[in-house]
């Protein structure tokens, strides 16, 4: 179907700059995404997540850098390459007086070879609404609906945008089982996200952005060397008070107090930084 | 070649833009105030105007037959220019615009279906406007097919220009909220000096030829020369009913609007960049 060959990268960006007037939203951003991985593009609001995705997605112009998407300019995209990229843009669409089904089918026909729209709305959890009126969605239901419009197409590339903001915990479940079925049919995914365990749960390769510039990529478990960093163990001395310790031998450490003790220790605790101790540590917060 | 999966064949652009003019359609019908405010207002009006003027206008012709010519034109430059110039508007800030421009829709097929929506929803507005003024009001329906031509070609061009210059004027408006409030005034000063509530001759002059300008005055007269008498063209600023120039000028602002709605249609907010 591709006309693209496997090692050839699903987007390849280099040096992308975007000013919205003296506010620089994106300083300089070099990425890749490979096909039919999960990249995940995390940050705080106002890093410029939406802004790097939209100008991906050939929403907004650049003023600076190279993007390929699909092997296309995405800012000279034709209605061949549209219907091979599917989109879930930030927040919600409303569609105020047709129904579920409706909107499902009448997107689907945009596409040369849709998916059956009732499997996509039963496929987001949709299938008892589909004969409800839009608007009398929740907030959490139309995010499921804009999710149904990006993947009804069947597209290679999907770019999904803050994609569970509103969504219950078991909603967001339910949409990561989603998103890991159709990484597993081969669907590219790019997903901006501001959770954590997301991107964690989710993704291949995750790229953390802050003030426009990416700060680093990684696979989740190896962010900021997180394997690698100095572990913190701690215990309870013969006194009450808490002993603590940081280590890159935790493991020789646990068994010289071990010894000490002659058995169990009280309290005992091994610690590495979580993902959200080397996230803040990036972004400045901390 | 043949069918092996479930998928049905996509659809051609011609049935792309007919399904998307259904959806308009279903749309209107389901949004109840809309229905009975764009259906049933020029109808009230003419109950309005054919109760305070009930007399005659000259020669015969009663005021009903006067300011028919008015309703109707004022009931397609609501259909046409104010329901779409503050419809897109509210479409764009909830983010349809932007979604359906993400897809592979080629972008004509959007207006497309609004443009149909328009000129099914202008037939059924003025068919009831001129059944209840025939009914109660002693309208008298043009008598012969040549006026009836005129009527369409009059009514069908005045409604494109409306439409398309609906469809320029929504990117005007920088949020749905704001719409009705920069499209209000604007149909509404049109309707005043355009002779759609007074004879168009009483106005001052300076204000005939600043109406002559906007469709609004050109699709009045060309509606005038269908249900008024030819005696009463003498009676026109032209001293003719200028059926010439009501087509060049009507035609002119078509152009126009087309123009507009390609170079300045907006398929985002402001806000999105």
């Amino acid at each position: 179907m591709s006309v693209m060959t496997q090692e050839e990268p699903a987007i390849a960006v280099s040096g992308l700059r975007k000013a919205y007037g003296d506010n620089v939203a994106v300083a300089g951003v070099d990425l890749e995404v490979r096909r039919g991985e999960v990249f995940a593009l995390l940050g705080p609001n106002g890093a410029g997540k939406t802004t790097t995705v939209e100008i991906l997605e050939g929403y907004r112009h650049r003023d600076g850098g190279t993007v390929s998407v699909l092997g296309a300019d995405p800012e000279h995209a034709d209605r061949a390459w549209r219907a091979r990229v599917g989109i879930v843009l930030q927040g919600t669409g409303e569609f105020d007086d047709l129904t579920v089904g409706e909107v499902v089918h009448h997107f689907a026909q945009f596409y040369p070879s849709p998916d059956d729209p009732a499997a996509v709305i039963a496929r987001v959890g949709l299938a008892n609404k589909a004969r409800a009126r839009t608007h009398t969605l929740s907030g959490g239901q139309k995010r499921r609906l804009d999710v149904a419009l990006g993947i009804v197409g069947r597209p290679e590339l999907l770019f999904l945008d803050e994609p569970t903001t509103g969504f219950d915990p078991e909603a967001r479940r339910e949409f990561w089982d989603l998103i890991r079925d159709l990484s597993a049919a081969g669907t590219t995914i790019v997903l901006t996200t501001h959770y954590l365990e997301e991107a964690e749960a989710l993704a291949h390769r995750l790229a953390v952005i802050a003030d426009g510039s990416l700060v680093a990529v990684s696979t989740p478990q190896a962010l900021g060397d997180r394997q690698n960093a100095a572990a913190t163990v701690s215990w309870r001395t013969a006194e009450g008070t808490v002993e603590r310790k940081e280590t890159s031998t935790p493991t020789a450490l646990v068994a010289e107090i071990a010894a000490g003790y002659g058995g169990e220790v009280p309290g005992l605790t091994v610690t590495r930084p979580t993902l959200e101790d080397v996230y803040l540590t990036m972004i400045g917060h901390r | 070649m043949t069918a092996v999966t479930q998928t049905p064949a996509a659809p051609g652009p011609l049935a792309l833009g007919l399904r998307q003019g259904r959806l308009e359609v279903k749309q209107f019908a389901r949004s109840r105030e809309a229905v009975v405010f764009t259906m049933a207002f020029p109808a009230i009006m003419i109950v309005i105007f054919a109760s305070i003027f009930s007399g005659e206008i000259g020669g015969g012709v009663n005021f009903t037959q006067y300011f028919i010519t008015g309703m109707i034109a004022t009931g397609l430059l609501s259909v046409g220019f104010q329901s779409l110039a503050i419809q897109i508007p509210a479409e764009r800030d909830r983010g349809v615009l932007k979604r359906l421009r993400g897809t592979p829709m080629p972008k004509w097929v959007y207006f497309a279906g609004k443009i149909i929506m328009v000129l099914i929803v202008g037939v059924v507005e003025t068919a009831i406007l001129l059944a209840v003024s025939a009914l109660f009001f002693d309208l008298d329906l043009p008598s012969t097919a040549a006026r009836w031509l005129t009527f369409l070609w009059v009514a069908l061009l005045g409604i494109s220009a409306c439409t398309l210059l609906g469809i320029a004027f929504s990117s005007v408006a920088r949020t749905a909220r704001s719409a009705p409030a920069v499209v209000t005034p604007v149909a509404l000063i049109l309707q005043f000096i355009s002779g759609v509530f007074f004879v168009f001759t009483s106005l001052p002059s300076w204000m005939q030829h600043v109406a002559a300008i906007f469709p609004l005055k050109w699709m009045c007269q060309g509606l005038r020369s269908v249900f008024l008498p030819d005696s009463f063209a003498s009676q026109e600023p032209g001293g003719t009913w200028e059926l010439g120039k009501v087509a060049l000028i009507l035609g002119a602002w078509c152009v126009i609007g087309l123009i507009l709605c390609i170079t300045t249609f907006r398929w985002t907010t402001k806000r999105d960049g």
